[in-house]
């Protein structure tokens, strides 16, 4: 028999296309999202440059939904029928990173929520209603206590759903395959994951007056 | 000195697809009791606590060593080898399950054969069948042999699938045994002649991309066999082969 007789399954490729999707562009977008909010803490007139500039780019409304909008649907969809083919056994075995599989499928679920809501109030009230997304905008958003612990809940869950898939990644295409290694990659996955984190509640912080 | 009692409570199950049910048993205690001499003792007066008889207990074993994977079921929440498993290390209450990703054919008789599949799946032996002689094999490394020795300790228990949240009824996961047979078949001089259709195999349907990263396996492999380098060292094959796919 040869071995092209053997069909590769679609789901292989899904799989492989969902673990990168999750890094790029998605990771990308969420790297460029985190410094274009931290000139928040640069004042009103950085901020609102910079969502002029954003909105500004040439075939600005394409990068979004091939970079933006159809990866993260897949990403998102194929990711719940990737939590439906698990069954968590948490209960009888406890270790860590059988933990980590649980918060991985658990922030994802969360991360969905928030990116929804977020991307509504943010983007979907402008393309709807034409209301301006601005500084004070968010401002207004944020003046609400409930939204705000909503975003860092959220915040909490993107980054910790990003920075333990970064490290999934490196295992599934092969990079970290020593136990010494992987030791390394979640050291550095983990500072990124913080690092973010702290970023964007720094961000978050300094929208309130 | 008071007689101390070891409380086995097991899970039963008449046949296949039959409904379960717990069974208690006490057994008095000496020291170095293993889980296979409980159900010895259970075996030869099958009683339960109070008195009752039933009927004797079925269960597998064979080597009573750890090398053979037949007494694996699970213990104290915790799948494992009967023989390996002791009172001592594990205290007076013993609860005794079959194991949960198989079918369960009498109390803590299951049906393995999936494990068998799985290496079928996967062609995981050397081709070496022909009819003339081959003369000797290859020479390999000192330091290769010390690290395919290590993946040869493989017994098929299937702890690594019992503990798998991957394997499941929703899945057709192919589990960690297998992934890990392709890798020590794949580094060998002779197995390598079927390496690109292991590959392959593992790109089929329920194959390597099914792994959801718990890591569950190389906690509960009791011959410590690095499952996850093994996942990690295939799916780097993978990833180094995928251009091939566009050379037709």
């Amino acid at each position: 028999m040869d071995a092209n007789d053997i069909k590769i399954s679609p789901h292989f490729w899904l799989r492989r296309l969902h673990s990168l999707s999750g890094v790029f562009p998605i990771g990308a977008f969420l790297l460029e999202h985190m410094f274009s909010n931290a000139l928040i803490i640069k004042g009103p007139a950085a901020y609102n440059e910079q969502i002029a500039f954003l909105s500004g780019l040439p075939y600005v409304i394409w990068l979004e939904i091939f970079f933006i909008y159809l990866p993260i649907l897949f990403h998102a969809f194929y990711g719940f029928y990737v939590m439906f083919t698990g069954k968590s056994n948490l209960i009888w075995y406890p270790y860590p990173a059988n933990w980590m599989y649980f918060l991985q499928r658990a922030s994802g679920v969360i991360t969905f929520v928030y990116v929804f809501y977020h991307f509504y109030h943010t983007r979907g009230v402008n393309l709807l209603y034409g209301t301006e997304v601005s500084f004070a905008r968010m401002q207004e958003l944020m003046k609400n206590p409930a939204i705000f612990w909503f975003y860092i809940v959220g915040l909490l869950a993107v980054m910790f759903h990003f920075a333990n898939g970064l490290w999934g990644f490196f295992i599934s295409w092969g990079i970290t395959i020593g136990p010494k290694s992987r030791a390394v990659s979640g050291v550095l996955c983990a500072g990124l994951g913080i690092t973010l984190f702290v970023v964007g509640v720094n961000s978050l912080i300094h929208l309130i007056p | 000195m008071e007689k101390k009692t070891v409380v086995v409570k097991i899970k039963r199950q008449e046949a296949l697809e039959a409904k379960p049910h717990w069974e208690e048993y006490h057994i008095p205690y000496r020291p170095y009791l293993n889980v296979i001499l409980l159900l010895q003792e259970i075996r030869k007066n099958p009683k339960t606590f109070d008195g009752t008889p039933t009927s004797p207990v079925a269960w597998e074993s064979s080597c009573l060593e750890e090398v053979c994977g037949i007494c694996t079921m699970v213990i104290n929440g915790r799948v494992r080898q009967a023989c390996s498993t002791l009172v001592d290390e594990i205290g007076m209450n013993v609860t005794i399950e079959p194991m949960r990703k198989f079918p369960v054919q009498r109390d803590l008789v299951v049906d393995r054969s999936f494990l068998f599949e799985t290496l079928k799946r996967v062609k995981a032996w050397s081709p070496i069948d022909g009819t003339h002689n081959l003369g000797p094999g290859p020479r390999i490394a000192s330091e290769e042999q010390q690290e395919n020795y290590w993946l040869s300790r493989c017994f098929s228990c299937g702890c690594c699938l019992d503990v798998c949240p991957q394997v499941n009824d929703r899945s057709d996961f192919i589990g960690a045994m297998a992934i890990n047979q392709v890798k020590m078949f794949n580094a060998h001089p002779i197995g390598k002649g079927l390496a690109k259709e292991r590959l392959r195999s593992l790109m089929a349907e329920g194959g390597i991309e099914d792994c959801g990263n718990a890591q569950n396996c190389v906690k509960a492999c009791p011959k410590e066999i690095p499952l996850v380098n093994s996942i990690a060292k295939i799916n780097r094959e993978i990833t180094l082969n995928l251009l091939d796919l566009l050379k037709k």
